[in-house]
């Protein structure tokens, strides 16, 4: 692995608001490497800035938000800066997101099948000709990729709209337009929030299938740790605008090194250990308005100390694994 | 008035609060002006299906299934927020479905109930003091140079400080919204209270927190909870017994840790087996369900799981399964598990 060359490169991604009640820095200086084949989980909670960090990936940061610094690589290529116009050649079929809510990401006047169509147009260099023929190709394609996600009758459904499927039909529709042009990275933004756990299981599932078969890169975006530990290879984990600890999944939440993940882990109730006591984080997450320059989490922690309240870099704790905190392992569990 | 400490303690003995019988909702709209109009012959909605449960005094009993299993419309059908379309409901020994409108409104200071969505459920025009002090006012339990104080000490049971009592509910976070809720619920000091899935809407450290409140709550005052949840881990924390839910039935009941090591019923296997664990426990041999949950207009005939089950056999098209006790205390209803 440590030969083969990161697809996407995020280095001190800075990503800033300017609202009304002050400057918002959704993103402080959030660096993450996605090799190729890989799926890295990004937890946090709301307000985290996972969203934000992989919207200004896919060039989606508008006024009022700007990106304030830092780099973006996707196969060593400049994104930040980079014109719209090829980023339109980009999105969609190298990188592609799949937006949290299903039902408001689609767009509820078109078909699902013109949807997966539309990207197959723009994109697809195999689909030519005339425009009947384009057509009838494209049209082959999104039963193709409809019977990938695994939609029943993909042949009829395709003229339904969003508002005559389920939620987990929906959501792998989504996926399914995300996939049309077979891209090299994925991007699930909360991809089976919505879902049932029994839905949940199989839009994961289908995502670690395509991964495999199309040998794409995932990045999983989610508050769920459980669902980290099952399907990525790696995690970062964000906490106001910060990657806070990240690493190889099972090292991270085996031994969790900053105090948030650890607070984080506690706060889950353990089914095979039901007799243990949940311990939440007490507090909140800071505002992300006018931030001291000290540690984020340093208002909850049971361990602060001085120098918390100056700024904290990332540390390399050996093992693949950093963690923002000035004594990682201080307080291991 | 003192809210916090009048009632007693759970006590040990077993003694049963709610016992439903057979409750039934259906929403029938094939009768209505609008599909005389329009000629659409409406349908029947079988949100909840001939269901019994009981909770005993003081424990908690987790309700659990995929969305749109009648999970909440039975919670509510309970409280007779929806009025339930037959069956019945005895709650300390009064059938709740033949209450007047009087004694209903007397009852309610005994039933209570917590939203899910902290964001809705509050009115954005009213200050807290007005969203917790109504139900004093109405019920007439305090006078009403005594709200303020009794707001005050349920804003302080709740982790809240008096002086937010000012504020209106945008100036709060999900979780202090939550909060809110459950101080309102607690406010005419009831026995029973339904968690309409209480923390769905929070962030996993800040339901941690409010996971600990209702507990720490229930254990204060004595409260027995029927907590409607879809998350597993969460239910089997906070209860005592579960209820497994399909499509308007309730599958599968027992003692949690028998749910949980043990279940009997291919639905709860499957939902069980399908929640990513953090310990990776949960991998290897997963039941999977394919499909999505059937509609309840039209359920499936028989068993209503039959059309995603995995050891469907031709008997269970045809005949809805009983319930039968097996002998580690759960009761199951399926065809395959017959306890022998």
């Amino acid at each position: 692995m440590t030969e083969a060359q990161p697809i996407l490169s995020i280095s001190n991604l800075q990503t800033r608001f300017a609202t009304r009640y002050g400057l918002v820095t959704a993103v402080d200086g959030v660096s993450l490497d996605v090799m190729p084949g890989e799926c890295v989980g990004v937890v946090g909670e709301s307000g985290s800035g996972k969203s934000v960090t992989f919207a200004s990936v896919m060039g989606l940061i508008k006024p009022p938000g700007w990106i304030d610094g830092g780099s973006i690589k996707f196969e060593g290529q400049e994104l930040v800066g980079m014109s719209e116009r090829s980023y339109r050649s980009l999105r969609g079929k190298y990188i592609a997101m799949t937006m949290q809510d299903a039902l408001t990401a689609l767009n509820p006047a078109l078909t699902v099948g013109f949807q997966i169509m539309e990207v197959l147009l723009a994109h697809d260099s195999q689909i030519s000709g005339s425009a009947r023929n384009r057509i009838r190709k494209a049209r082959a394609r999104v039963i193709e990729m409809m019977m990938l996600v695994r939609i029943p009758s993909p042949e009829t459904r395709l003229n339904d709209y969003p508002h005559q499927f389920s939620g987990g039909m929906r959501q792998r529709m989504m996926i399914a337009i995300a996939l049309a042009c077979r891209p090299k990275l994925l991007i699930a933004d909360e991809p089976t929030t919505a879902l049932d756990v029994t839905i949940q299981a199989q839009v994961l599932e289908l995502i670690t299938d395509i991964r495999q078969t199309l040998g794409m890169s995932v990045i999983l975006i989610t508050h769920d740790l459980g669902v980290v530990a099952e399907y990525c290879d790696r995690v970062a984990v964000m906490y106001a605008g910060q990657v806070i600890e990240s690493g190889p999944t099972k090292s991270v939440i085996g031994q969790p090194s900053h105090p948030y993940t650890q607070g984080l882990l506690r706060s889950i109730p353990n089914l095979a250990n039901l007799d243990k006591r949940i311990r939440p984080i007490e507090g909140q997450v800071p505002e992300l308005i006018d931030l001291t320059p000290g540690c984020r989490f340093i208002g909850r922690c049971d361990v602060r100390e001085e120098a918390c309240t100056q700024r904290v870099e990332m540390r390399n704790i050996g093992q693949g694994r950093t963690v923002r905190c000035i004594q990682p392992k201080g307080n291991v569990q | 008035m003192n809210k916090a400490m009048k009632c007693t303690a759970g006590t040990a003995e077993q003694y049963v609060l709610l016992q439903v019988n057979n409750l039934v909702k259906h929403y029938d709209s094939r009768s209505g002006l609008w599909g005389k109009i329009t000629g659409n012959p409406g349908s029947l909605v079988q949100a909840v299906d001939g269901v019994s449960l009981t909770i005993n005094r003081g424990e908690t009993l987790g309700l659990i299934g995929e969305s749109g299993c009648g999970k909440s419309t039975l919670g509510r059908a309970i409280l007779r927020l929806h009025e339930p379309t037959s069956g019945s409901v005895t709650f300390d020994g009064t059938d709740v479905t033949k209450l007047d409108a009087d004694s209903l409104k007397k009852m309610r200071r005994r039933m209570q109930i917590i939203f899910q969505d902290p964001y809705a459920s509050l009115n954005p025009r009213k200050t807290i003091e007005d969203i917790i002090g109504t139900a004093l006012r109405l019920q007439g339990v305090a006078k009403s140079s005594d709200i303020r104080g009794c707001v005050t000490q349920l804003l302080e049971n709740v982790g809240l400080k008096p002086d937010h009592m000012t504020r209106f509910p945008h100036q709060f976070s999900g979780g202090q919204r939550q909060r809110i809720g459950i101080a309102r619920a607690l406010a005419l000091n009831p026995e029973f209270i339904v968690c309409d899935e209480p923390v769905s809407a929070l962030d996993v450290s800040i339901q941690a927190q409010v996971i600990q409140l209702l507990d720490d709550l229930k254990r204060e005052l004595g409260l027995t909870y029927l907590f409607i949840s879809h998350d597993i881990s969460v239910i089997g924390y906070i209860s005592d017994h579960i209820a497994v839910m399909y499509l308007g039935d309730i599958v599968e009941t027992g003692p949690t840790k028998q749910i949980l090591t043990d279940p009997q019923h291919p639905y709860t296997q499957a939902l069980l087996s399908a929640v990513p664990r953090v310990d990776g426990s949960g991998t290897g041999d997963r039941v999977k369900l394919t499909g999505d949950l059937p509609s309840p207009i039209n359920p499936p005939k028989g068993c209503k799981f039959h059309t995603r089950c995995p050891y469907a056999k031709d008997e269970c098209q045809l005949k809805k399964p009983e319930h039968h006790e097996l002998k580690n205390g759960l009761t199951v209803a399926c065809h395959l598990v017959t306890g022998n």
